[in-house]
Formats: C-alpha cells, sequence, structure tokens
C-alpha cells in the first residue's frame, strides 16, 4: 500500500473516530424533547441526567473532528481546500451549530432559572441536530460527485448539494445518531429514563433501519463497488442487530452494534470512493483523487511515524476516561433525592 | 457594492475578527490552568483548605473560560479551507503538519483530561487528580507551540522547498519547521503575555474582594500570587519581546521598519526610536517626531552604532527581487498597535509593582483608588496582546507566507462576497452575543466569591468532594 492510500485509511479512521463518538453524543442532544420531559414535575433533573451521561467526554469526542479536519488538510491538502470552500454555507452552519452546542453544555447549569436552562436546552437540540444532518449530507455529496473545473474548486451552487440522495444521505445520519445516542442514554443512565430511552430506541431504530437500508441501497448501485457493496451489507447486518438487542434489553450490544453500523457505514462510504477522494460530476479529468490530492512522500512519512507512535496512547487515555465515568447517571446522583424503590413504581409510569 | 463584497476583503475583515476572538479567551485558558494547578498542588501538599478553595474559585472561571476557547477554535480550524483555499493548497504540505501534531499531541490530550478534572473531584486519587490539570496545562501550552511554529512559518518560512510543477510549497525538514528562529522568540513571548493577562484577571478578582473587606485569608494569598506573576511574567515578557525583535529584524526588516516608521535608512545616533511620529498622508516621509537617539540601533541590533534599514529602501530592495508591487505594510497601524503593546504592557507592570509595595507586609491600603486601579487594570495586558497580533499580523502584509505568497493570491476564488458577508455578518453576532453572556458570567463568578471549603472527615482527615454534574 502506498502512502497516499494509508492516509486514506487513516482518514477514514478519523472521521469514523468521529462519527462513533460525537454521533452519540449528538443523539443524547435531540433525545432531550423525547426523554427530558421530566415526569416528576416542573423541575429539569431528567435533562440534567441527559446531559450528565456525556458530560465528561463530548469535548474529547468533538475534538476528533478537529484531528480529522487537521489531518485531512495535512495529508490532502487539495481535498481539504475544496471540501471546504465548495461546501463553504454548510460549513459555517456546522460551525455556528458546534459553538452554539458546545458553550450551552457549559453555561445551561450556571444559573437557575428554567428559562435560562431552556434556551440552552434548545440550543443543545438545535446544535446536535444540525450537524447531525448536515455532516451526512456533505459526505453523501462527496461521494456523489460534485461540478469541479480544471483548478479544483467546486462550480456549483449551495443550492446544488440539497439533492435528494444527499438529503437522503444527511436523514440517515440524523437518524443513526439519534438511536445511537438514545441506547447510550438506556446503557448509561438507571430508573424509568432508561426505560423510555430503551423504548424510544426501538421506535426510531425502525425508523432508521428502513431510511439507512434505502441510503446504502442507493449508494451501492449509484456509486458503490463490490468492497462498499459488502461492506454496507455488514452495515446493515449490525444495525437490525443493534435493534434487535436493544429489545432484548441487552444495551451493551445495541451500542456496540450500533457504533459497528456507523463505522461500516463510514467505511463504506470511503471504499466507494477509491480511487477518488472527490469525483467531479462534469469532467472526470477534473476529479480529485488520492493520487493528485495529497502531500509529498515526507509529510506523509513524518505523519505516519507520529499516528503510529501516538494514536495506540490517544486511544488509551480515551478509554481511561470513559472506565473512570463508567457509572450509570441517576436522578439520585444528580440531585441526591433516593431513588423510588423497585422497577416496578418506574416501568408502571411509563409503560405503553 | 462591489467593494462591499469583495471577497479578500471580507475574508481578512472574518479572519482577524475570528482569530482575536479566539484569542480572548486562550490566554485565560493558558495562563488559569497553570494557575489552578499551582493552588491545587498547594493544597495536596500542604493539606490548606483556603488553598482548595482558591483552586475551585478561579477553577470555576477557568470552565467557564475554556468553552469559549474550543468552541472558538474549531471555526479556525476551518476556516484556512474555507476562506483560504489557495493558500492551503499552497501551503498545507507544510503546514498542515503541526496543525495535525497539535491536534494529536495536545488537543485530544487537554479535550481529555480537563474531563477527568472537572468531574473527577470524587472519582479519582489525591494524586491522579492533581496530575490531569497538569496534563490539561502543560497540554495548552504545548498546542500553543504547534500554532505558533505553523504561524512563523508564515512570517519566515524555513524547511520548505517549492515543487513547481505542483505549484506548492513542500516540507523537507520538520526539526527546521519546530525550531524556526521565529517560533523560538514568538512562543515564550506569547506564553508569557498568557500569564500576564491571567495575572490580571486573578489580581482583578483578588481586588475586588478585599476592597469589600471579605474572603481575606483566600483572597490575599490570590492577589500576592497574581502581582507576582505579572511581575515576573512582564519581565520576561519583555525580555522574550526584545528577542523577537531582534529575529524580525533579520526575517522581516520591513515590518519593523514600519513599527517604527522609519522612512530613511539611519545608522547610530540617527537611528533613534521614536515614541512619536506624523508621516505625511501619503507615507515616504515624516513630518514631525519625538526621538530617543541610539534607542533604535540598540533595539534592533543590540549595538549603539548598527545601521537600521527605513521603509523606502526596502521598498526599492523588494521591488527588485519580487517584481513591481507595493510591499509597505499599513504603517499607521504597525506604529501605533507596537507603541500601545509596549504602552499597556508597561503600565501593567507597573501597577503590579506598585500593588506590591502597596501590600508590603501583609498591609492593606484603605484608599479605594488603588484598589480601583487594581481591578480595572485588567484590561490592559489583553489590549497589548490583540495589538501585538494586529502588528504581527498586519505588519507582514501585503504577504500571506512572507516572501512566497500574496493575502491577494490565498482567498478562495470560488467563494462570492455575499457567502463572505453572510458568515461575516453570523460570527460577528454569535460572538458578540456570547461574550456578553461570558462576561456577565465571568463577572458573577468572580463577585460570588469562592465557597466554603469542603470539611475533612474527622476520623480519617479525608476531603469528601461532591460529585460535579452539570
Ligand atoms: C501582554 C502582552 C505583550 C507585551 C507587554 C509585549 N508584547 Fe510583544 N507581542 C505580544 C504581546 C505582548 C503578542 C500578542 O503575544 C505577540 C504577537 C505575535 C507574537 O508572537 O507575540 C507580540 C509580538 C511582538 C513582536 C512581533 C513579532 C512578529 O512579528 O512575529 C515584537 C517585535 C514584539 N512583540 C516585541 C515586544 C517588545 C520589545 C515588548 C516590550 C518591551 C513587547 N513586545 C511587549
Ligand atoms: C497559526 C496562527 C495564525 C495563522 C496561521 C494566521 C493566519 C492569518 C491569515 C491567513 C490571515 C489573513 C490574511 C490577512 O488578512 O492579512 C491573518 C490575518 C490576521 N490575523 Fe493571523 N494567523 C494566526 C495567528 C493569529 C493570532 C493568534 C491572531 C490574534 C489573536 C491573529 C490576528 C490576525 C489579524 C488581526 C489579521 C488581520 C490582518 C489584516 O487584515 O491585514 N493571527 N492571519
Ligand atoms: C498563537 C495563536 C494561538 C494559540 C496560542 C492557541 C492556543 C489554543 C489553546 C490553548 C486552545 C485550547 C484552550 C481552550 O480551548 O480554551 C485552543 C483551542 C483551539 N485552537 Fe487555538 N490558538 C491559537 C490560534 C489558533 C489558530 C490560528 C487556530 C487554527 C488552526 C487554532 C485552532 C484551535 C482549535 C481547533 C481549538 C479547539 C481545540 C479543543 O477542542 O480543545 N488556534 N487554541
Amino acid at each position: 500500500m502506498d502512502l497516499p492510500t494509508l492516509w486514506f485509511g487513516l482518514l477514514a479512521f478519523f472521521f469514523i473516530g468521529y462519527f462513533v463518538l460525537d454521533g452519540f453524543d449528538f443523539g443524547v442532544g435531540m433525545s432531550i424533547p423525547f426523554l427530558g420531559r421530566d415526569v416528576r414535575g416542573p423541575n429539569d433533573t431528567d435533562r440534567r441526567v441527559l446531559i450528565n451521561t456525556i458530560g465528561p467526554i463530548w469535548d474529547l469526542n468533538e475534538t476528533w473532528v478537529i484531528v480529522a479536519g487537521a489531518a485531512m488538510f495535512a495529508a490532502f491538502p487539495e481535498w481539504y481546500a475544496t471540501l471546504f470552500s465548495g461546501f463553504y454555507l454548510v460549513f459555517l452552519v456546522i460551525l455556528l451549530a458546534l459553538i452554539l452546542r458546545g458553550v450551552s453544555f457549559e453555561y445551561r447549569h450556571q444559573r437557575p432559572e428554567i428559562a435560562w436552562k431552556r434556551r440552552f436546552d434548545r440550543m443543545i437540540v438545535i446544535g446536535s441536530a444540525v450537524p447531525a444532518f448536515l455532516w451526512g449530507l456533505v459526505f453523501a455529496n462527496v461521494v456523489r460527485g460534485v461540478p469541479l473545473d480544471a483548478g479544483f474548486n467546486y462550480t456549483g451552487t449551495v443550492f446544488d448539494l440539497f439533492s435528494p440522495y444527499a438529503v437522503l444521505g444527511g436523514l440517515t445520519t440524523l437518524l443513526l445518531f439519534f438511536t445511537h445516542g438514545v441506547v447510550f442514554v438506556s446503557l448509561k443512565t438507571s430508573g424509568d429514563i432508561r426505560e423510555r430511552a430503551r423504548q424510544l430506541a426501538g421506535r426510531s431504530g425502525l425508523l432508521t433501519i428502513v431510511v439507512a437500508a434505502v441510503f446504502l441501497v442507493w449508494t451501492t448501485v449509484s456509486f458503490g463497488s463490490v468492497w462498499s457493496g459488502i461492506l454496507s451489507a455488514v452495515a446493515a447486518v449490525t444495525l437490525v442487530a443493534g435493534w434487535l438487542a436493544n429489545q432484548r434489553k441487552a444495551e451493551g450490544w445495541s451500542f456496540t452494534f450500533l457504533a459497528a453500523t456507523i463505522a461500516f457505514a463510514v467505511l463504506s462510504l470511503f471504499v466507494s470512493l477509491v480511487p477518488d477522494v472527490m469525483p467531479a460530476t462534469n469532467d472526470p479529468a477534473n476529479s480529485l483523487t488520492i493520487a493528485n490530492a495529497s502531500s509529498s512522500g515526507y509529510t506523509l512519512t513524518l505523519m505516519s511515524w507520529v499516528a503510529l507512535a501516538f494514536v495506540p496512547l490517544i486511544l488509551g487515555y480515551q478509554a481511561f476516561t470513559y472506565w473512570v465515568f463508567r457509572k450509570r447517571v441517576s436522578r439520585a446522583s444528580i440531585t441526591g433525592e433516593p431513588e423510588p424503590s423497585g422497577p416496578a413504581a418506574s416501568g408502571s409510569r411509563v409503560s405503553a | 457594492m462591489n467593494d462591499l463584497l469583495d471577497p479578500l476583503l471580507l475574508s481578512r475583515w472574518q479572519f482577524g475578527l475570528t482569530t482575536i476572538y479566539h484569542f480572548l479567551f486562550v490566554p485565560l485558558t493558558i495562563g488559569l490552568a497553570l494557575t489552578v494547578a499551582i493552588f491545587q498542588t498547594a493544597w495536596v501538599r500542604t493539606g490548606h483548605l483556603k488553598y482548595l478553595q482558591i483552586t475551585k474559585f478561579f477553577g470555576k472561571i477557568f470552565l467557564i473560560n475554556f468553552a469559549m476557547g474550543t468552541v472558538t477554535g474549531i471555526v479556525q480550524e476551518f476556516q484556512f479551507g474555507m476562506n483560504w483555499s489557495d493558500y492551503s493548497r499552497f501551503v498545507g504540505d507544510v503546514f498542515g503538519a503541526p496543525l495535525a501534531l497539535e491536534g494529536l499531541l495536545a488537543f485530544f490530550l487537554e479535550a481529555t483530561f480537563i474531563g477527568l478534572w472537572i468531574f473527577g473531584w470524587d472519582r479519582l486519587p489525591k494524586k491522579l487528580h492533581l496530575a490531569t490539570i497538569w496534563v490539561t496545562a502543560l497540554a495548552s501550552i504545548l498546542s500553543a507551540y504547534f500554532i505558533i511554529a505553523a504561524n512563523s512559518f508564515m512570517q519566515n518560512p524555513v524547511g520548505y522547498q517549492i515543487n513547481e510543477a505542483k505549484g506548492r510549497a513542500e516540507l523537507t525538514d520538520i526539526w527546521a519547521l519546530l525550531t524556526n528562529k521565529v517560533a523560538l522568540a514568538a512562543f515564550p513571548h506569547t506564553i508569557f503575555a498568557c500569564f500576564m493577562v491571567s495575572a490580571a484577571l486573578i489580581v482583578c478578582a483578588a481586588a475586588w474582594h478585599l476592597s469589600r473587606n471579605q474572603h481575606l485569608d483566600t483572597m490575599r494569598p490570590a492577589l500576592k500570587f497574581g502581582l507576582w506573576m505579572m511581575v515576573i511574567a512582564g519581565t520576561l515578557t519583555f525580555l522574550s519581546g526584545d528577542q523577537l525583535g531582534l529575529a524580525m529584524v533579520q526575517t522581516q526588516p520591513m515590518k519593523m521598519a514600519a513599527a517604527e516608521a522609519l522612512y530613511n535608512t539611519s545608522t547610530g545616533a540617527n537611528a533613534s526610536f521614536s515614541i512619536f511620529t506624523l508621516g505625511t498622508p501619503d507615507g515616504v516621509s515624516e513630518l514631525f517626531s519625538i526621538r530617543i537617539p541610539y534607542l533604535l540601533s540598540f533595539l534592533s541590533t543590540h549595538t549603539f552604532d548598527g545601521t537600521v534599514e527605513g521603509i523606502n529602501d526596502l521598498q526599492a530592495q523588494y521591488t527588485q527581487l519580487y517584481g513591481p508591487g507595493d510591499y509597505t505594510p499599513t504603517i499607521w497601524v504597525t506604529y501605533w498597535a507596537f507603541r500601545y503593546m509596549i504602552a499597556f504592557g508597561v503600565l501593567a507592570v507597573m501597577i503590579a509593582v506598585g500593588g506590591l509595595w502597596f501590600t508590603r507586609k501583609g498591609r492593606m491600603p484603605k484608599k479605594r483608588w488603588i484598589w480601583k486601579v487594581a481591578i480595572w487594570s485588567m484590561p490592559l495586558p489583553l489590549a497589548a496582546m490583540i495589538v501585538g497580533w494586529v502588528f504581527t499580523e498586519m505588519g507582514r502584509q501585503p504577504w500571506i507566507v512572507f516572501s512566497l505568497l500574496k493575502t491577494q493570491d490565498a482567498v478562495s476564488p470560488n467563494t462570492t462576497g455575499l457567502e463572505v458577508l453572510i458568515s461575516l455578518i453570523a460570527f460577528t453576532l454569535v460572538y458578540g452575543t456570547l461574550a456578553v453572556v461570558e462576561f456577565r458570567l465571568i463577572k458573577k463568578a468572580i463577585q460570588k466569591g469562592p465557597d466554603q471549603a469542603p470539611q475533612p472527615d474527622a476520623e480519617t482527615g479525608e476531603v469528601k468532594h461532591e460529585a460535579t454534574v452539570y
């Protein structure tokens, strides 16, 4: 394997890391209106439970996109330049959403007024849903290809990016991240919120399966290869397995299968791109390829050594963090109030 | 209308605005992380609960600030591609490497360990928890190194070769890039300046409480710490600034000539440092100035009979080297930015020295104005920092990468003025609103003062921390 191809793979790895990790905390953010309705009256304990499931980790999850972006800049400067200047307004919206979402986690608990908290809750929901949708849209457009001129500059408009295929891609990531996040909530909480999350994941999971299946089939038929088709199929199988595990109350497995779904789906998109990184729809000669978009051998060699040395370390200390915060979050751990006794008390309240 | 929608002009405004904004928070992150780490160490080693209170007090301010540093940083990461795509194509091979190193080596550490620190009070053993804040603090300093090394390549390109076929610069020597002499001087200068900024905040917070005669047991040590931090960091900022000036005279003489508004090459006594200069509007000669003889010669060459090149000669030289064009940055900006940087910094340090004098041997001044000065001098180092960057970046113009690429050739060719206008307005509105919220929250956190320290367990002597939750 030559260096540019290796880095194409590593870039896929960083984006998988980003979508698997930040994906579920987008999902937790989006679940606030569904799960954070505080069945016990007008306080916001349930919302705090939700937010605290990702409190210690959302920032490190989000850092994956910074590293993915920087790695793209270093390894494929042409791709980085074309993508970010071409999809300018889409990225503007993603950035604004990430800004609002990020400050909201830190600001919402600074003041006790419910109105203050609600404002930041809304920003968390929007700030999670918008990037969850737009990242799918971006990657669908990359796979489908866009018009490029001879200097590799995007020649379309922002409206061209909202084709039915791309919108479907956005919906797929939106739903996938949502379900993954809700499963994460059921994995990380106890009490009735856990049960409600499980039920919600069952419902949203069905919708996700339908939408994702259409998207993956469309991708494979129109843009795919044998390999990307196989990866899509694996993604579909793990998605169904994740849904089944959720129905069986095996939250850990469900979470793992859905993480695998996201990983295989992203991998499938990357594989269907080969040998391009950004195909030009108007003239194949203008396509950005792994070969013509990449950095020099020196830079790639250097970056490979750095990645080899540090990625295992990074994975190690991030895993350590997840391990330290492995305990479930409950209403009691937030407020100190005693947990109502027995699962029956909480179960009956929400039984469908 | 066409001028208004010039993507180049708008992109420059946007980049300047968002980067300066990012850099309002970064110095506090860097300086407060270290401060918190030091006080937490003091607590762990001595067991005095007042140090724990101080740790948590500044820790809270640190966190409010940290969120803003992070979210505005993401914008920085993607702006090169969005607004400066031709720049990204040209330098990506060189410039991307330090950015990726920054992400892999520093940002990941920082983002992970800050989470462990915030939520780990009751989960981690005391010493391990202490280590997490040290890792956070050191990682933030490390990240500054990489970003400054990247910026220094733009100031003084090293360790690269031009690939004519691809029309880009390619990295040939990472070590040369990381030990760029501009980076070696700019890094300490920036870091110590960051410490000045956070020292000013610490002094401000402590003075606010002390002037009201409250929280004496915690705010006195904090004040002392802040004042010393300012004096020491200030001195080191000046010393490193001097080194940076020397490096700049060698690498970008035009910038330093513009900093002095020195139009004609001069030697010895004539190479005087001006306190105030008025030039003709066309910017080719000076009308009036107040000067200190020899000082400029000394500052630029560390000798009294050195020769300092003037703008007019440099312009002629550059035209020969790089072809016809205007190689002079906007003189009034560089001239005044340079002076204000120094003036604000000197003022801040003088105030801190005064503060040490007034509080010597545990005295507490009664006069209100003394406290007022301490509180209101908070913005001085921050202002020095901002104008310092304006000087650095605008003094490099018309180049974006000195001697290799002009700013006008760096902007994204396919991004329209309208798009950039939309983003500029959006960032201005969002950043403006957040600045107000942020300012109020920090002010509130300061005024609330430190919380009661948790009492140690009667039997074991261990302090039990409440779980931190959002
Ligand atoms: C508290 C802030 C502060 C203070 C008091 C000073 N500076 Fe500064 N200065 C900065 C904060 C700063 C900065 C914002 O951090 C800059 C911008 C780029 C950089 O590396 O540091 C800077 C840049 C900068 C540059 C331009 C470097 C370049 O173009 O790359 C020079 C020559 C100096 N400084 C010199 C000085 C001298 C001689 C000072 C006092 C005697 C001084 N600075 C005080
Ligand atoms: C690695 C670090 C940095 C890089 C790569 C960088 C790069 C750039 C670029 C691409 C521009 C646009 C060209 C222009 O308008 O002249 C610019 C301008 C500017 N930057 Fe930086 N910059 C860096 C650090 C900073 C920092 C930390 C600050 C201040 C907080 C700063 C302040 C500015 C300002 C004020 C301008 C506007 C100058 C003008 O309009 O002429 N820069 N810089
Ligand atoms: C000299 C100039 C700069 C310094 C010293 C600096 C330093 C820092 C520090 C210490 C942080 C983390 C602290 C915090 O989150 O508050 C940070 C955040 C960030 N900065 Fe800057 N920065 C500078 C300019 C820039 C520029 C020009 C870029 C663009 C490449 C950039 C990209 C980022 C990113 C992406 C983050 C977010 C990282 C995270 O999530 O932890 N910074 N910066």
